[in-house]
């Protein structure tokens, strides 16, 4: 018998210090039956030490206008774990938004509704 | 995947073995989600050498600064080149079966140092302040070259007290204004400590708090007397001393013999935690029945009493 908690790492790049976003997506997936690990505002070395150690199933990034930074900890992700999704929400703008999608990355903006993150969560775990 | 579970596991911890960080970390997630993992796990340690490592309990209230303490930690427990785990256990959550693990928030920055592997649990419903697997993940992680292992329990603690089975050196967390001499007194948490600290130390009620929790060790009838430090985590103020004063408490308690004591009854403990634990799952399996339903129904209606219905239920098990 399995049991199929999946695990889901909610990290913040940048030094942008808006928290109630990722909170709430964190809280979501907890009620949906995740286990999520947060880490908070972090560099993409921790983040990567994060996805590693903690063997998660998916990587949450909240983008604080950062692009770069966030496509930097998506590179270093992608090239330990390349079979490992990716998705992001937070301020990002829509020409990012498509740089973001082009590397493989699924973007929630802001307006995006809960239900549809933990669906997307669902869908890229493999849990549905 | 489960059928070639015990050829999986044996080529991970082939890997685990050489220090590969990912194929640790594949086995502790095998561990939690696969219930046939930890019985072939545990064979295949057996028959290698056995690795012994440092293991740290961290126990205490939420909030009383548990992460951020080991946080605090980590360079001197890293020092001279030794390689440091962390365990760190948070709840899982009833309802849902999901859990925040947000220890990790004050554990940032050790990621430059290859010495540092910390991984977040969820308690997923097992009682005493652990993880059903907790035991088998320190192995693991000795396994995988690591010296010390830092386990962080669930920020609760009067009856919840499983890491004492499993820690060399207990520590307990607390912090000024916990509660007065009555606290000190209850049960439970200071009963097990090895070493006290008092986190927080800059904050109002210290003198107070060190005067209450040294009348309730002083009480104590256990052969060592623990040892009480004081901290500020987020400063790093008493956090070497606090280090070093665990270390001598540790040597004090192997020369007293304690920890070898404490050794030979884990094995029991750990079989009586497991056995109970079976015994508790093949009830409520019984319960969901059709026929444990109607157990359930009998007694509500007070067809039956308390008493009958547990001897009924036992002959069932």
């Amino acid at each position: 018998m399995s049991q199929a908690q999946k695990r889901i790492l909610m990290a913040k790049t940048g030094l942008d210090g808006h928290w109630r976003g990722p909170t709430i997506v964190a809280r979501a997936l907890r009620d949906a039956g995740f286990e999520v690990i947060m880490i908070g505002m972090a560099s993409t070395d921790d983040i990567l030490s994060a996805a590693v150690d903690e063997d998660v199933d998916l990587v949450g990034l909240n983008i604080g206008g950062h692009i770069d930074v966030a496509k930097r900890a998506i590179a270093l992700v992608q090239s330990t774990r390349p079979d490992l999704p990716i998705f992001a929400g937070g301020t990002i703008p829509p020409h990012a938004a498509k740089d973001l999608e082009a590397l493989g990355v699924e973007v929630y903006p802001p307006g995006s509704q809960l239900s549809e993150i933990v669906d997307a969560a669902e869908r890229l775990t493999g849990r549905k | 995947m489960t059928n070639d579970l015990p050829s999986q596991i044996t080529a991970l911890l082939k890997r685990a073995g050489e220090e590969d960080r990912p194929a640790l970390a594949r086995l502790l997630s095998l561990l939690e989600r696969e219930t046939a993992a930890e019985a072939i796990i545990r064979r295949e340690l057996d028959s290698a050498p056995e690795k012994s490592p440092f293991v740290v309990g961290f126990t205490g209230a939420p909030g009383a600064g548990k992460s951020s303490l080991i946080n605090a930690l980590l360079p001197d427990a890293c020092g001279s080149g030794s390689r440091v785990a962390v365990l760190a256990v948070d709840p899982s959550s009833p309802i849902s079966g999901g859990a925040l693990l947000g220890d990790r928030v004050r554990m940032q920055g050790h990621s430059q140092g290859q010495n540092v592997f910390i991984r977040s649990m969820a308690s997923r419903g097992d009682s005493g302040g652990l993880t059903r697997i907790t035991e088998t993940a320190i192995r693991l992680l000795a396994h995988g070259g690591w010296d010390h292992v830092l386990v962080e329990t669930l920020g609760i603690g009067q009856v919840e007290l499983d890491i004492v089975n499993l820690a060399t050196t207990v520590v307990v967390v607390l912090t000024p204004g916990w509660g007065d001499s009555f606290q000190a007194n209850k049960a439970g948490l200071t009963e097990v400590g090895d070493v006290f600290v008092i986190n927080k130390a800059d904050k109002e009620g210290l003198n107070q708090t060190r005067v209450d929790l040294q009348d309730s060790l002083a009480l104590l009838s256990t052969p060592l007397s623990p040892k009480i430090a004081e901290t500020v985590a987020t400063t790093g103020q008493g956090v070497s001393e606090l280090w070093q004063i665990i270390q001598n408490q540790t040597a004090a308690m192997t020369d007293a013999g304690l920890i070898d004591q404490r050794r030979s009854l884990r094995g029991r403990k750990l079989a009586e935690k497991a056995l109970l634990r079976h015994i508790e799952s093949q009830a409520k399996d019984f319960l969901t029945t059709e026929e444990g339903g109607v157990v359930l129904e009998d007694i509500s209606q007070g067809k039956v009493t308390f008493e009958e219905a547990i001897h009924h239920v036992v002959t069932k098990l």
